[in-house]
């Protein structure tokens, strides 16, 4: 099985000793069945995992681009809703691709959108739990995120890329940095576009600080940061599961 | 180990099932037609959370369950993945399905899976292996366990058993049961030039508690010899159904499955695939 | 900032928060159980197109990848970003920086 195995994934190899064809001849080609069937089956579980990484580059190129990751980083556990994982940094070390600079950026976020649909659901802490504490304690207190959120930073428009190539006659990417908030309401992530200023509260929100000091984490980004909208954003889209007070 | 009757689930019933598929949710739910059971691959439903494991279990109280194992390498010689295991075990005990089966096939060497159903030479040696794996998967689990016997385009110079041989000495050592894919045996047959029948006529038929039918597409090898590909994306071919009636005639009704996991159809359309298996269990 | 205006913005946040909330999405609706799946899943199929025909020998050689068509990055251009982070460029251009 170690030949068989190691001419699966490498073509230039020649094809195992000792198989057949039922019919008295070799099996010759046949196994080229098994070679293009872990390549083909592998590829859909990349097509499928980052659509918008494939629509930027184009189908032809990420197929050669998957095909090396493939090669490359093969799945070493059997759920293939988890492969995929550091296709982010191999993308970064592609030269052909290298002036595509959010391409790795565009493939964590896809890789974080998957995550979150697959992550554990969770009841969400409503936001009367903190409009019934006086200002002292909400200043106090941390807040405990759903497992299905993620913050993406990025240099790039990485919201507005992925909407470009998500939704019909969405707008062109304009050059400004955007980090990405993914949150799952229901059964559906979805991204939103953060400022700096913004990405560092929850940043530091989610690093476990307190209110009082994730607004200082912004005032140092933007020094007039608008939190209110970000924390709607919380609360609407159920990113919160529970919140800690401090003695 | 005794299993406490109470706590084990009903067989599946001998009825069409189908493949589900997240495309099919609302419409399988609303308008079942005969389906009376589905089948999952069991690492699609290895998640935390989300929807789709709140499709199974939706589909779960409306429905008997088949998990279909589809990465647990009981074809290989390295032994089996116990964190894989411990999740086969975890889904089994919430979704508590009318049966589990698996595959005789490798996909992981070393630490690489290779995300496809790998041959193995038939021997004494591979046959014990498997047995050990399957003896350990049924000791896990608390529960018999159904083998799938796998579509072939080659096959091994060391093998020195044949694959229904290699079936049934399986269910002597092990207990365990079978799942006989008719699709797949008329694929193997085509492919290596020997004869379905003949293989029906010596696999261990008291032991199947399911049977799998599916769609193949044609190809040919380099010499020009057929070359039947296991794609489950079209109608099930009229040969296989033939192979499937004859099947049914010696075993009485079975749980029968349509798989059709390319180019998947609308639901009415893999609908009217099963009330093509439910004709056939009502000749027999 | 001060620490009355920075409460401010803090309750005034609690408030938005409230609001947006009254408004929100509800979690797990049945209706919702149903869709297309984000993720590659696993199957025990031979994969769409899956033949004996060779041709994976051919597509992938080692680094010597020629990217063949632009995808919608070609339509994409951004000025240098304030940062310095380099320009990006399309395909066709990548093409011809590629290793010998």
């Amino acid at each position: 099985m170690k030949a068989f195995h190691e001419a699966l994934l490498d073509p230039a190899l020649q094809a195992p000793e000792g198989l057949h064809d039922g019919r008295g001849g070799a099996a010759g080609k046949r196994f080229d069945v098994y070679r293009n069937n872990v390549m083909q089956s592998l590829t859909d579980v990349m097509r499928a995992g980052f659509p918008v990484v494939r629509k930027l580059i184009g189908a032809a190129n990420f197929d050669i681009v998957a095909g090396a990751f493939i090669r490359a980083h093969p799945p070493t556990q059997p759920i293939m809703q988890r492969y995929g994982g550091g296709f982010d940094g191999f993308l970064a070390e592609v030269p052909q691709l290298a002036s595509l600079g959010y391409l790795g950026d565009v493939a964590r976020l896809e890789q974080a959108l998957r995550l979150s649909y697959h992550a554990a659901d969770t009841e969400p802490l409503g936001a009367s739990a903190l409009a019934s504490m006086s200002p002292e304690q909400v200043a106090r207190t941390r807040l405990i995120f759903a497992p299905t959120v993620h913050l993406i930073a990025s240099v790039w428009p990485l919201y507005d890329i992925w909407r470009y190539n998500s939704e019909d006659g969405a707008p062109k990417p304009q050059p400004v940095a955007q980090h990405v908030l993914i949150t799952r309401a229901g059964f559906d992530p979805a991204p939103h576009p953060l400022s700096p200023a913004q990405s560092a509260w929850i940043a530091a929100l989610m690093a476990g600080t307190t209110l009082d000091g994730a607004q200082d984490a912004a005032s140092a980004v933007e020094p007039d940061c608008d939190i209110a909208a970000p924390m709607a954003l919380l609360f609407a889209q159920n990113a919160l599961t529970a919140l800690k007070g401090t003695a | 180990m005794m299993l406490d009757a109470r706590q084990t689930p009903p067989a599946l019933p001998n009825t069409p099932g189908v493949g589900f598929k997240p495309a099919h949710f609302q419409g399988l739910t609303s308008d079942p037609g005969p389906v009376g059971w589905i089948e999952v691959h069991a690492e699609n439903y290895m998640a935390d959370g989300g929807r789709q494991i709140a499709q199974l279990r939706a589909l779960s109280e409306q429905f008997a369950v088949s998990v279909h194992g589809v990465g647990l390498s009981i074809g290989g010689a390295q032994a089996l993945d116990t964190d894989h295991l411990a999740r086969l075990k975890h889904l089994c005990d919430w979704v508590k399905p009318a049966s589990f089966s698996e595959h005789l096939a490798w996909s992981t060497h070393g630490a690489e899976f290779m995300n496809d159903l790998l041959p193995l030479p038939y021997t004494g040696a591979t046959l014990t292996h498997v047995a050990a794996h399957i003896n350990q998967v049924q000791d896990t689990l608390g529960r018999r366990m159904l083998l799938e016997n796998p579509s072939s385009y080659l096959a091994f110079d060391d093998s020195t058993l044949s694959e229904t041989d290699f079936l049934a000495e399986l269910v002597s050592r092990t207990g365990c049961g079978l799942l006989l894919d008719v699709n797949n045996v008329f694929i193997s047959a085509t492919n290596l030039g020997s004869g379905a029948r003949d293989y029906i006529d010596a696999y261990p038929l008291s032991a199947v508690g399911e049977v799998h039918v599916g769609g193949h597409a044609e190809d040919a090898d380099e010499h020009g010899a057929p070359l039947l590909i296991d794609s489950h994306g079209a109608p099930v071919a009229d040969a296989v159904w033939t192979l499937l009636g004859d099947v049914l005639a010696r075993t009485g009704p079975l749980p029968t499955l349509v798989e059709w996991d390319n180019d998947v159809p609308d639901w009415p359309t893999l609908r009217a695939e099963a009330a093509r298996a439910a004709d056939a269990l009502a000749l027999v | 900032m001060s620490n009355t205006m920075k409460t401010a913005a803090l309750m005034g946040a609690v408030a938005a928060a409230m609001a947006a909330q009254t408004s929100g999405v509800s979690a797990a609706s049945k209706e919702k159980c149903y869709g297309i799946s984000l993720a590659g899943e696993n199957s025990c199929k031979a994969g769409e197109g899956t033949t004996c025909a060779g041709s994976s020998t051919v597509d992938y050689q080692g680094n010597a990848w020629t990217l063949v068509d632009a995808g919608t990055c070609a339509e994409i251009d951004l000025p240098a970003m304030a940062d310095g982070t380099p320009r990006e460029g399309a395909l066709n251009e990548l093409n011809r920086d590629r290793p010998a």
